[in-house]
């Protein structure tokens, strides 16, 4: 899960790292109301997961209460490639002096963590790296022995930090490292960590992303999530326990475990390019289980929206026997009519593996004129593909 | 002789007293695995009856090794308590360790990562988020359904569980010396690499079937790997074409990120070092078919 700006700057605040004062705002006046607290100039920043928001005019200054009203009003609801403006953040402004850039990240090719670290921060650190990387330290960091004070100046040292802020920054960097690991983030980036013009170091921004299979040890993670922007459809399956994508095709895919529904949507993206060019509308995977009150919830879920013209249902019997499968899909359109739910749109049901022939004997003898059986992965997609083009 | 897990091979489970680890200690046992025990300090010395087959509790890895001769483990226990589990198996020396457990938080599996490092890598890490290993006719452990298919000469290595579960199905008439499912997790124990590595040295393999996904580079530096060392003909697939960068497709490692982890990049890095990629399961499967009947 990625934080917004504001949500990392709290995150930062609350773990004893140097911010500026701010608050979050959704409305001018509240804006207005942090303006006064805060007290003289401010800066009134858009906050949305796209980097470019200064060029697009989402972060202005205000001198006092006033102007601070007027360029909320400005930056809420505008639209900054694509994602319109929701919340302001109203901080007090810095006097910067230097730029510098520190993250933690997660370095899956060497399985560890990475810290970087550089003098020339503020701009894109990609090009840095890429134009003058001896400007760039990378420095792994072991997980179990993490970063104390030794290691990170080590780190600031190696990066070439200048002599008067260096006992700032090592102590920036130790605790920001136990900020990283007690929140369980995959990412911390700080760009700028800026020198004030006082010499006090502060962590200016704040790009951080948290991971959600550490949710049971961080209850207060969930408060984090920005509901608003959440697909009402992926909010729905979330709540029944599904692992749905919306995409924005016409081919409703379910189907079991992470890799053959991933696998689906290519050879589904792949037929459609000989049917009208319809394309998957979403990923779902119902896991191992596949019971009938699953694939009812499933299918709920994909037939409820409304760019969807046919279903694929792609099972492969590995654990779960496929006549359970084929029971599961005639149950789950059964349930789905008790709750009132009409269903018109044609499935196509591949089954294959543990149990198959009976399964597919299940689904004929059953007899619903709208489950069309196809008994490959491939045959399958195209005919789903054409139900799809044939549908539009 | 298959790889890692041959059918000399004692396993035990931990968190074999669990629904999960039970029902498919249960099914190992059907497929033919040598089960010898599990481990729960709170059911030491305790038996569990598996249909007629009465296996012993053990209080730790350590133990049961001691007791029973056990080279292998099977991880079963809950997210919250893997990296408890697996430093244990660690600890023990275990040589291998397969963890089943999705869900697991990465802080976690970077810790008993580095942990297994610091011991000099003694044991050998499978997983976590991952399907096990199996080598048909001989012993499976984890969840991979044992009657897929037979044993053969084809080594298979794969991020996903049931894209495992359909190559083997599709190449079910020609077999597999050893399947092994290395998980969809961003830090994980075993890679495509080791397989690859292990597949290359066993000689019950003639070829191999690697299957990928999005996110990350190790299908790229597989491919660099295969480029140096693999002499066996090697036949790749990769999902997830045309997933959207940003989202995760399931697997917590499986997102595109910027312009790294797509599937293209994967693809065009394996065929400029010789590999034949499929554009689908089925079409891997052709071409491993062309490879093993020689044309």
């Amino acid at each position: 899960m990625d934080l917004y700006e504001y949500q990392g700057r709290d995150l930062f605040e609350r773990h004893g790292l140097p911010v500026l004062a701010g608050g979050v705002a959704t409305t001018p006046e509240e804006a207005r109301a942090i303006a006064e607290r805060l007290g003289g100039r401010v800066v009134v920043k858009a906050q949305v997961k796209v980097g470019g928001r200064g060029k697009a005019g989402g972060v202005k200054l205000a001198e006092g209460p006033d102007e601070a009203v007027a360029r909320a009003t400005d930056i809420l609801g505008m639209d900054i490639k694509g994602h319109t403006v929701h919340k302001v953040m109203i901080t007090v402004t810095a006097d910067v002096a230097e730029e510098y850039y520190f993250s933690y990240l997660l370095d899956r090719a060497n399985r560890t963590f990475l810290c970087i670290a550089s003098v020339a921060g503020g701009m894109d650190i990609e090009q840095v790296a890429a134009e003058t990387p001896d400007k760039v330290v990378k420095a792994p960091i072991d997980a179990v022995q993490g970063v104390d004070e030794a290691k990170a100046r080590e780190i600031v040292t190696a990066a070439g930090f200048p002599a008067e802020v260096a006992d700032q920054v090592v102590e920036i960097a130790v605790g920001l490292w136990q900020a990283f690991v007690a929140e369980d983030a995959t990412l911390v980036e700080v760009n700028p960590l800026a020198k004030n013009g006082d010499g006090r170091m502060l962590l200016l921004d704040a790009k951080i992303s948290l991971d959600e299979n550490a949710a049971f040890r961080h209850p207060d993670h969930e408060a984090l999530v920005d509901q608003a922007a959440v697909d009402p459809l992926e909010q729905a399956a979330k709540a029944k326990d599904l692992n749905y994508v919306k995409l924005d095709g016409e081919v409703g895919i379910i189907g079991n475990g992470a890799g053959l529904v991933m696998s689906t949507l290519d050879v589904v993206a792949y037929a459609g390019e000989r049917h009208g060019n319809v394309k998957p509308a979403n990923f779902l995977d119902i896991g191992g289980g596949a019971s009938a009150a699953v694939m009812a919830n499933g299918l709920e879920i994909v037939l409820s929206d409304p760019a969807v013209k046919s279903v694929f249902v792609n099972v492969f019997g590995g654990i779960t026997a496929c006549d359970e499968v084929a029971n599961g899909i005639i149950q789950a359109l059964a349930l789905l009519e008790q709750r009132g739910e009409q269903v018109t749109k044609p499935l196509v049901v591949r089954l294959d593996g543990n149990n198959a022939e009976a399964g597919r004997a299940i689904l004929d003898g059953a007899n619903n004129p709208l489950v069309q059986r196809v008994d490959t992965m491939d045959g399958a997609a195209e005919r789903a593909a054409e139900l799809a083009a044939a549908g539009v | 002789m298959a790889i890692w897990l041959t059918k000399d091979s004692k396993v035990i489970v931990q968190g074999m007293t669990g629904s999960e680890g039970s029902k498919h200690t249960r099914r190992m046992l059907a497929a033919g695995t040598n089960v010898v025990g599990g481990v729960n300090p709170r059911k030491a010395g305790q038996k569990v009856d598996f249909d007629g087959t009465e296996l012993p509790v053990f209080a730790s890895v350590a133990d049961a090794m001691a007791e029973t001769g056990a080279d292998v483990t099977v991880i079963f226990v809950p997210p919250q308590f893997t990296k408890a589990a697996v430093v244990e198996a660690i600890d023990a020396a275990i040589p291998l360790a397969v963890v089943i457990t999705e869900g697991v938080p990465v802080h976690d599996t970077a810790s008993f990562w580095a942990y297994n490092v610091a011991k000099g890598e003694q044991t050998r890490i499978i997983g976590p988020n991952c399907p096990g290993i199996a080598s048909p006719g001989a012993s499976n452990a984890g969840i991979i359904p044992a009657d897929i298919t037979g044993s053969g000469r084809i080594g298979l290595v794969s991020k996903s569980g049931t894209l495992t579960y359909q190559m083997m199905y599709e190449l079910r008439d020609i077999g597999f010396s050893t399947c092994v499912g290395i998980g969809g997790d961003p830090i994980i124990g075993t890679t495509h690499i080791d397989a690859l590595a292990a597949f290359e040295a066993d000689p019950e393999t003639d070829a191999i079937v690697m299957i990928g996904e999005i996110g990350g580079d190790a299908e790229e530096r597989a491919a660099e790997f295969i480029k140096a060392n693999v002499t066996k003909p090697v036949v790749g697939y990769i999902a997830g074409f045309t997933a959207p960068p940003g989202k995760t497709m399931g697997h917590a490692g499986a997102i595109i990120s910027g312009s790294a982890g797509t599937a293209e990049a994967k693809q065009a890095a394996l065929e400029a070092v010789g590999v034949k990629v499929g554009k689908t399961p089925t079409e891997t499967a052709r071409l491993m078919r062309e490879i093993m009947s020689g044309s």
